[in-house]
């Protein structure tokens, strides 16, 4: 191809593309559909702003990991809700109710309680099966972001460390470590074992007699 | 606007990539034929970056590998659209909910598929014989079993010896072992006399030739496998076709509308629409090979007409779309108390369950025919969105608070990550004449071509084995030391049977058999009205037992591409 570029449009065409993730194995109807959506808004600074106070009392840092905010959850429910158009109106309606409920308690939106205070609705909303009538649009929008902040959590990288999730990567199974077979009382059957691969083999290539027996 | 000529006329157009266009591809190929692969969807290759989804984690997809719309069973995994395809619709009568899973790729839904092996026994090509219901194919298994075993050598499907009847055993690579949840259903079946072993998947333990690779267990063959260690048409079948040397010419986002034929009612080609253009071409051809899945097939077909094939191409039976048929499906799923606050350590595996049960009562007399078999899941799996959804839900059960927030979700997370477990049956339903597809005249998908209305019902039959399912689920799990989760669904929800097209096994659109009146193809797969045209794909089953049916695909469309072979060399065809 004969290139009559300027430096400086070269340049421009390095840049990223605006509302380009890194791939993910996308086709290019999914990259047009990524695109889009990350070019829409739909939350807004306060509801963002509330959603990080939530998410961090529903999941805090401990001693060994960090929060839902240090685990990115507010950027995931800021894609998720234009992505999943479902959960839009109750997020904003849920957050909407939250500050009507702290302003009537407390005359101050949500987000500027204390923390004790913002506790203390969450105790009343928190708990399925224990919510007072007129709050339940409360236990409703909880339950939601409390599902959303778990997820979000858990399927980041922090999370996964967190949880103790131990696969996605090349290895090799042969099975169960001996020290869980023996917590767990159960062991494998002799005659079940002698059929299973002798992983010390799997690279050597298969070859069978004429009656399907396996000679490598 | 004008039809656009190909230039060139091909030896074989085969319409569609996946298990049947693969094997189709490879062997005619291989014995010389130029051959044109027309497929509906964009080109795919898993050991490419661009395509790849395998070993991504959660966090690189914005929405944590969630469904949508454009990827019914997720980001990762590597089909494609699924039960929706957005300008693709179709149509189900007044009364019938029929589910519709497409993958325009190449290689189709080989891409994702459970990998789950199985050979048709030979109580499963002749039912008829054994409970009066449906026809007999007029084949048997001993026409297939060699096939079948080419199959197992060039493809690789790991199992074991186990001697009984209607499973047949084949060249089997040793399974891998089994991880702790499934030795407690292995526990559960014991103790109620169920038989279990060892599954049979198309994965790699072992290698088979030095172009695959082996399994290195991630436990992802959904995603397809950047190393070829499991079983899909493109990385299997149609790339080695293409290394081989074999004249193949790939033709991607091409959209079969019809297949072509002249006065004497042959076939001359296909018409396809390029989608990156949207025009329409003509590609000629000496011979055409269905592959596009069973509906798709007989959508094509029955759009294919002409003064000869008044009824649509194949179809002066009036049985193009006819016996359509699925898999029957159930579930249920259990809690483990003893697999509570588990150790975590790396039980990936391979894609699936490393064990099940075969269908065990084919003497026994019960109230419905044919059976099922038992597919095993759980684990410590890898999270993805909808992962720590109601956390705690199941301190109902143990007795703890439910809800809450602060740090004890975490604990509660980690008490029953890995503790629950699941099984589902697989079955063999009756094959009716009214279960069908059609034309749907009123509606025209976004190339402009009529698409497909489906009428289709479930009869007592597959409701009375939806039933026994969910008792023996109900026996083994509790077997298993464990407490059953949810209701077990009754009569009022036809026992929690799945509806039709959901297992994504529909078969039997253009049926094989003897009798012209009663069947489309004969038995090597050739229409009986148009001898230059054969349909690979799963159309031509007469029935399709328990079992899932990829590797009958397989060997069915090598056998017949054999025999095409034959055929062009005897000069019994052009």
């Amino acid at each position: 191809m004969v290139s009559g570029c300027s430096p400086n449009e070269e340049a421009a065409t390095q840049q990223p593309v605006a509302n380009e993730l890194p791939g993910y194995g996308r086709n290019e109807h999914e990259k047009q559909h990524d695109r889009e959506v990350l070019a829409e808004e739909f939350l807004n600074e306060h509801e963002l702003e509330t959603i990080a106070v939530l998410v961090d009392i529903i999941l805090p840092s401990n001693a060994n990991f960090g929060s839902a905010t240090d685990a990115g959850v507010v950027d995931f429910i800021d894609f998720i809700v234009k992505d999943m158009p479902y959960h839009q109106l109750p997020i904003r309606g849920g957050i909407a109710w939250l500050d009507i409920h702290s302003n009537k308690m407390h005359n101050k939106v949500f987000k500027d309680l204390t923390i004790d205070q913002q506790k203390a609705i969450c105790d009343t909303i928190a708990y399925p099966g224990k919510t007072e009538s007129e709050l339940m649009a409360g236990e409703r929008f909880f339950t939601r972001m409390r599902n959303l902040t778990m997820t979000g959590y858990f399927t980041s990288e922090i999370g996964i460390k967190d949880l103790g999730y131990q696969g996605n990567r090349p290895g090799v199974w042969d099975g169960i470590p001996a020290d869980v077979l023996s917590e767990h009382d159960v062991d494998y059957e002799p005659e079940w074992l002698a059929k299973c691969v002798d992983q010390s083999k799997r690279t050597e290539i298969a070859e069978w007699d004429d009656e399907g027996n396996l000679l490598t | 606007m004008q039809v656009i000529e190909s230039s060139k006329t091909y030896d074989v157009a085969i319409v569609g990539s996946g298990a049947g266009g693969g094997m189709a591809t490879k062997i005619l190929s291989e014995a010389g034929f130029d051959v044109a692969v027309l497929e509906a969807g964009p080109f795919f290759d898993p050991a490419q970056d661009e395509y790849r989804t395998q070993l991504r984690w959660p966090w690189e997809s914005p929405r944590r590998g969630a469904s949508s719309d454009r990827r019914s069973f997720g980001d990762f995994d590597a089909a494609y659209g699924g039960w929706n395809i957005e300008g693709e619709p179709f149509s189900n009568a007044p009364g019938t909910n029929f589910w519709w899973f497409r993958s325009r790729m190449l290689g189709g839904r080989t891409n994702h598929w459970g990998r789950i092996s199985l050979r048709f026994g030979p109580l499963d090509f002749k039912r008829k014989s054994v409970d009066g219901l449906g026809d007999n194919w007029p084949i048997g298994y001993d026409d297939v079993k060699p096939y079948y075993d080419k199959v197992d050598k060039l493809i690789g499907v790991f199992g074991s010896k186990e001697n009984i009847h209607n499973e047949p055993d084949g060249y089997f690579l040793p399974p891998p072992k089994p991880r702790l949840h499934e030795l407690y259903y292995i526990k559960g079946a014991r103790k109620s006399g169920i038989p279990v072993i060892p599954s049979r998947l198309s994965i790699l333990t072992k290698r088979i030739n030095n172009q695959r690779g082996s399994c290195f267990y991630c436990g992802q063959c959904n995603r397809a496998c950047s190393a070829y260690a499991d079983f899909s048409s493109g990385t299997c079948l149609i790339f080695p076709a293409q290394k081989n040397g074999g004249k193949v010419e790939l033709f991607t986002d091409a959209m079969v509308r019809e297949v072509t034929t002249n006065s004497e009612g042959k076939a001359t080609g296909v018409n396809y629409i390029n989608k990156a253009d949207r025009k329409e071409y003509h590609l000629k051809a000496k011979v055409v090979v269905m592959a596009a899945s069973a509906c798709s097939t007989a959508r094509i077909l029955l759009n294919s007409k002409s003064s000869v094939h008044e009824n649509g191409l194949g179809n002066s039976s009036g049985l193009v779309g006819h016996y359509l048929h699925d898999s029957t499906g159930a579930s249920r799923s259990v809690f483990i108390p003893e697999l509570m606050d588990r150790k975590t350590y790396n039980e990936d595996g391979v894609g699936g369950m490393h064990v099940y049960t075969p269908w065990w009562l084919n003497d026994k007399k019960l109230d419905f025919p044919r059976g099922y078999h038992i597919e095993v899941w759980g684990g410590m799996g890898m999270p993805g969105y909808g992962f720590g959804f109601n956390p705690n839900d199941l301190n109902k059960v143990t007795g703890g608070t439910v809800g809450g927030y602060g740090d004890s979700l975490r604990d509660d997370i980690k008490k029953y990550y890995g503790a629950t477990m699941g099984v589902s049956g697989r079955g063999e339903s009756v094959p009716q004449r009214d279960n069908f597809c059609e034309i749907d005249h009123e509606k025209v998908d976004q190339w402009g071509i009529p698409v497909l209305k489906f009428n289709y019902q479930w009869t007592e039959h597959e409701v009375k084995q939806a039933k026994h399912m969910q008792d023996t689920f109900e026996e083994v799990l509790d077997a298993t030391g464990g407490i059953l989760l949810g209701d077990k669904p009754g009569a009022d929800r036809d026992y929690g049977l799945t509806a039709p097209g959901q297992i994504i096994h529909e078969v039997g659109t253009t049926r094989m058999g003897d009798d012209k009146k009663e069947s489309v193809t004969n038995k090597y797969n050739q229409l009986h009205d148009c001898e230059n045209v054969f349909i690979m794909d799963a159309g031509p089953f007469v029935s399709q037992a328990d079992k899932n049916p990829t590797w009958t695909i397989l060997a069915l469309a090598w056998r017949a591409s054999d025999y095409l072979v034959d055929q062009v060399k005897k000069r019994n065809i052009v």
